[in-house]
């Protein structure tokens, strides 16, 4: 039920979640936050079963960070895309695997270029222009299909975030109590207002 | 000499020393000096950096100076190698606590566990104790109070105001103690851990590394010229204090010249 929406732009990753916490049919509350900053340029954004989301995001957060400390550098972001990978795919093999589905938006600040991580619980991953998971999927890649273009502006990019926005707030049954946007380039990771 | 009292890490001999620990902090003493001083909202520390041979990549040689976490910082004497073991401990151990705490580590905390896992390396068998002395600065989360702990071989932490580690530590420490102010800003800290430093660092600017820590901002690396700048001031100040001390050399003065020839001595090498 849960909504995760990324779009890549010219210079930035827009990543944005649904605020409703939810428990089974009741919204238990209405500003929660599904991302975790990994480092400065990496933003991470989950869902899925409740409980895995939250520990695995952690555990990923806390080897990136350790990494950061013990290398004195960050991780870029495709290979902490990768390292997420690997890591799920071994849970998956595992007795009890981790049911987490996942946005990884971030800035590659030697390669000076946004890239933005698809992943599933399945493992998969892919790096795209624009991605969705959960009922997201069905109405905004759609509209992301019809109106994404290379190299878009952060102007271009909001007005098509709140484009999905309206179109999920129209056709979804379920409130999910708007979207938390944030935005991440090279001067690191922001929340946008006005969502 | 020790009889065969140091052979085996967890015997006592009959005075009741443990010879191993003892030689690791003979280790300490042998390594390079460490400085750390507290300001008013600051910690500074300061390390003596072994000068490089020739063909030896000053660049990319490992600090003595290390972040246990983005709010932690750790500088340590004695054996390098032991350094890193006992850091990468450290580090882990602050993610870890992040992760199950959901808050970082205080200084404290962390002092704790450095000085923890020292003294279980001086209990238990097949292993010998960490050749390192170790300075600990940085700021608990949401408070502005710098903090400065030392932890030593044995495991026995302490918390300072400004202290010194390594080679001729004793002689910084003196200095230190004569020189140290409470409530000092930000230049007066940096300078006062750079003018200690140069009691025992002989060759100047180019090898000595200063850390600086301040409240909620990432850990800040003085530059080699910012360092360059500061010894010569200090230099300079010396220089024209000694000059001072020659013009009015009178009966009533010839004291407090006396106390202070150790700084005066080191001016002109």
């Amino acid at each position: 039920m849960d909504v995760l929406l990324g779009i890549r732009g010219k210079d930035f990753v827009l990543i944005g979640t649904s605020k409703a916490f939810l428990h089974g049919i009741t919204v238990v509350k209405d500003t929660d936050d599904k991302t975790r900053a990994l480092n400065e340029h990496t933003l991470l954004a989950f869902s899925g079963e409740a409980g895995d989301t939250i520990q695995f995001a952690e555990f990923i957060q806390a080897n990136t960070q350790l990494y950061t400390m013990r290398h004195s550098s960050d991780l870029p972001v495709s290979s902490v895309a990768s390292f997420v990978r690997t890591e799920l795919a071994s849970s998956l093999r595992s007795r009890r695997s981790y049911a987490v589905n996942m946005l990884i938006g971030g800035y590659d600040t030697k390669k000076e270029q946004p890239q933005l991580y698809w992943l599933d619980y399945l493992a998969s991953s892919a790096e795209i222009p624009y991605a969705a998971h959960g009922y997201a999927q069905y109405y905004c890649l759609s509209i992301l299909d019809a109106h994404y273009k290379k190299g878009m502006g952060v102007e271009e990019v909001t007005g098509l975030m709140r484009d999905c926005h309206e179109e999920l707030k129209r056709r979804m049954p379920i409130d999910f109590k708007g979207l938390l946007v944030k935005i991440v380039d090279k001067d690191g990771i922001r929340e946008l207002e006005g969502f | 000499m020790a009889g065969s009292y140091d052979r085996a890490l967890s015997v006592f001999s009959p005075d009741g020393h443990v010879f191993q620990v003892e030689y690791a902090l003979e280790a300490v003493k042998r390594g390079t000096c460490a400085v750390g001083v507290k300001g008013k909202s600051i910690a500074v520390l300061g390390c003596e950096k072994r000068s490089a041979v020739k063909l030896q990549d000053t660049r990319i040689t490992p600090s003595k100076i290390g972040l246990v976490d983005q709010h932690v910082c750790l500088a340590f004497a004695g054996l390098n190698a032991d350094a890193r073991i006992l850091i990468d401990k450290a580090r882990v151990e602050a993610q870890s606590h992040r992760l199950t705490v959901e808050d970082p580590v205080t200084i404290e905390y962390i002092t704790k566990y450095v000085a923890g896992v020292q003294q279980k390396y001086t209990q238990s068998g097949g292993v010998r104790p960490f050749g390192i002395s170790t300075l600990i600065i940085g700021f608990d989360p949401k408070d502005d109070t710098p903090r400065l702990y030392q932890t030593e071989p044995s495991g026995i932490y302490s918390a300072w105001k400004a202290n010194a580690i390594g080679r001729s530590s004793k002689t910084v420490r003196e200095f230190l103690e004569r020189n140290f102010k409470e409530e000092m800003d930000r230049e007066e800290t940096i300078k006062l851990t750079v003018k200690s430093l140069l009691e025992v660092v002989q060759t100047g600017a180019k090898n000595i590394e200063i850390a600086i820590m301040a409240p909620g901002k990432k850990v800040e690396y003085l530059e080699a010229e910012k360092i360059e700048s500061y010894v010569k001031d200090i230099e300079a100040e010396k220089a024209a204090e000694a000059a001072k001390k020659k013009g009015g050399r009178g009966g009533a003065s010839a004291s407090a010249a006396g106390t202070s020839t150790p700084s005066g001595g080191v001016t002109g090498s």
